[in-house]
């Protein structure tokens, strides 16, 4: 079994994101693998463990992002490999997509693409099912759990709904939620392999596509307004004295 | 010179403070108030490859290098001592002295399953009657035949309760001429006939983790599980240190860190006077300490890997990275505390229980006192670094 999982470098969860001049800005904040994709590599890995076969890490991003690959290949890929260019500048989500789905065709194809739900930074959802569109593969989005037989995967999504059993024929697009199971921390042994792993860079000559030119681009970006806070005790005699006080407070405030 | 860490330091960073983090830090305080040992704790650093993180691959590690072993011991610290003392016993005091001392047989047979976490070591040198001097111990080694018979006690041993196998200093010849040359080492398998133990209680910091004492009576130690030869126990004792010593400064490091992370969160909320904590001068005098001390500590202990890295003997700048980090680490839980207010002195916050454990590592290992001799020693000129029969292996990569 083939799989390859497409993961992103997003700035660390912990990072104080700001607009600055129009664009997002995170300071110092180290970057990091997307937290969500930790679950793909760890569903990749799992199917692995289960069936035999390879994992592939697929990143878009600069050179910096292939730190991103090789906590991939820490956890246990296979192999990894980085589509960077110059004329990647703001890639939308579908952008995005069709960058993955011709790295994907490159690679030959696979029996499943495992995609986190989200990112972090952007947040839309949507390049997992933009990528399946853009392969012609069919999507099964929200799976908390794969089975893998006989070319056919069945998965059960995690639904706000509930739960729901879906399969489709490989290959297929999949995007995974928490309940796969908690991602493994990388091993030392892991660790040693990845750094010394030699991670190929594909350009948009190697994928011979043109940039996509985004369809949706961001107006402006601004600051959420600050908000005037103030805290104040209410003290009373009874807890019935203290609710009128609030009372009086919240008609006072014109908050009701 | 360069003073990045390296993608693999990075990674290996990363991963001990997530475990760190997400495994032992929710779970920590209720440890320690109830002064007891997490159950799991040990078997997981073993799982994980912590214990064995710089022991080579050959010998059953994880093939890490001696940096490594620091920044683990840093991130392990920031969260709670008992971890960084694990691997100061287990990691440094024994598996590096065996890595350094023992023969080709002894390390297949006894470093391996150290290095692979199966079986958990221990340091045991203290006695209830001597400490800093090391070459007045009283436990006895009598050779017979093709083994030794091992009588004493040991006291203050870190990890004694959870060992399998104590690295012991004994006397083993009464009549020698210099009291450092009656000293002999040996790996006592815990599980032998006469041995007993216990754990000691009540102590103020590292209530997570067990010390405990050793009692050997009449104990046979077969001659194979002498390590070194006879009379070299105290060399090895003291070499046994320089790797104890260098996860006890990287450990301290890592609550200086710790502290200045929850002072600089706590003075940016709490209010006085109208205004966050952190705006007011005396505020940011302590929080700036911290961080220049963290800073320090830290370069001080990555020397200490590097040197171990390329075989070079760092016992005089391993002295200066234990003595500083943990005096400044004492200091930065005691202003941490301070800026806390009320609320740092009580166990709601973690900065209390840092100033508790954070007071050990100025006795252990070699005090401060101890420490302020050997770099005197060393600056005098009255003390030099002498070749050893045995040096630890450079970091093979
Ligand atoms: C939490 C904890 C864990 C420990 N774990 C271990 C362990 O795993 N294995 C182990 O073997 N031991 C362990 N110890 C023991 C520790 O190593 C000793 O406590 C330490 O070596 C000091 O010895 P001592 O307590 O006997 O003090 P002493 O040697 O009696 O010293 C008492 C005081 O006198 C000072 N002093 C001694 N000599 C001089 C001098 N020449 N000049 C000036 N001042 C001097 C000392 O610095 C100290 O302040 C542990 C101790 C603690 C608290």
């Amino acid at each position: 079994m083939k799989i390859i999982t497409c993961i992103k470098q997003v700035p660390d969860s912990e990072a104080k994101v700001t607009a600055q001049n129009g664009q997002p800005s995170w300071g110092e904040a180290p970057l990091v693998i997307n937290p969500f994709d930790e679950y793909a590599v760890e569903a990749a890995l799992l199917q692995r463990e289960a069936q035999d076969g390879e994992v592939i890490a697929l990143c878009i991003g600069p050179d910096s992002a292939k730190d991103a690959l090789k906590h991939a290949l820490a956890m246990g890929a296979d192999s990894a490999i980085l589509v960077s260019d110059p004329a990647l500048g703001a890639l939308d989500s579908q952008g995005a997509a069709r960058v993955l789905a011709a790295a994907i065709q490159k690679i030959g194809g696979a029996d499943l693409a495992i995609f986190g739900r989200q990112t972090l930074d952007e947040g839309t959802g949507l390049t997992v099912s933009q990528t399946a569109r853009a392969l012609g593969w069919p999507l099964l989005s929200f799976a908390g759990s794969i089975k893998a037989e006989g070319g056919k995967i069945t998965v059960e999504r995690v639904i706000e709904e509930g739960k729901q059993t879906v399969s489709a024929a490989a290959p297929a697009v999949l995007s995974v939620v928490q309940s796969i199971g908690e991602p493994r921390y990388p091993s030392f042994m892991g660790i040693r392999k990845a750094s010394k792993a030699v991670i190929p860079v594909w350009t948009l000559a190697d994928l011979d596509i043109a940039a996509p030119a985004p369809v949706v681009t961001r107006a402006e970006l601004l600051n959420p307004p600050v908000r005037d806070q103030a805290c104040e005790m209410l003290t009373g005699e009874t807890p019935e004295a203290i609710a009128e006080t609030l009372v009086e407070k919240i008609l006072a405030e014109k908050v009701l | 010179m360069d003073f990045s860490l390296s993608a693999d330091h990075r990674m290996a960073q990363k991963m001990v403070r997530d475990f760190a983090q997400k495994e032992v830090a929710p779970v920590i305080k209720e440890f320690d108030r109830k002064q007891e040992p997490i159950p799991w704790v040990y078997r997981r650093m073993g799982e994980l490859g912590l214990l064995g993180i710089c022991l080579p691959e050959k010998y059953g590690g994880q093939g890490m290098d001696y940096i490594s072993l620091g920044l683990a011991c840093e991130e392990l610290e920031a969260v709670d001592t008992h971890l960084r003392v694990a691997m100061s016993v287990h990691t440094g005091l024994c598996a590096l002295t065996l890595l350094q001392w023992g023969s080709e047989e002894q390390k297949q047979r006894l470093l391996v399953p150290l290095a692979r976490g199966e079986k958990i070591g221990c340091g045991a040198f203290t006695e209830p009657g001597m400490g800093s001097d090391v070459a007045a111990m009283q436990t006895s080694a009598k050779r017979e035949g093709d083994s030794y018979l091992l009588n004493g006690e040991k006291m203050w041993i870190s990890l004694a309760a959870n060992a399998d196998f104590a690295l012991v200093t004994a006397r083993s010849d009464s009549k020698a001429a210099k009291p450092a040359e009656a000293l002999s080492s040996f790996l006592v398998d815990l599980s032998s006939p006469g041995v007993t133990r216990g754990a000691l209680h009540g102590k103020l910091g590292v209530r997570a983790g067990v010390t405990g004492w050793l009692k050997f009576d009449n104990v046979r130690v077969p001659l194979e599980n002498r390590i070194g030869a006879e009379g070299e126990g105290f060399k090895i004792t003291m070499s046994g240190f320089d790797h104890g010593r260098y996860t006890v400064a990287s450990g301290a490091t890592g609550i200086i860190r710790a502290c200045r992370d929850a002072s600089v969160a706590y003075a940016q909320n709490r209010e006085a006077f109208g205004k966050p904590i952190a705006e007011y001068q005396l505020i940011q005098q302590k929080i700036a300490q911290m961080a220049q001390d963290y800073e320090i500590a830290r370069l001080l202990y990555l020397r200490v890997g590097w040197m171990k890295n390329e075989g070079l003997r760092p016992t005089l700048e391993t002295s200066y990275a234990k003595k500083f980090a943990s005096e400044a680490s004492f200091h930065a839980a005691s202003e941490a505390i301070q800026i806390h207010g009320a609320y740092g002195y009580s166990n709601e916050y973690d900065v209390e229980r840092h100033l508790r454990n954070a007071r050990g590592a100025m006795i252990y290992e070699g005090s401060s006192e101890i420490q302020t001799l050997i770099q005197a020693g060393y600056a005098l000129g009255q003390r030099q670094n002498k070749a050893l029969r045995c040096e630890l292996p450079p970091y093979q990569g």
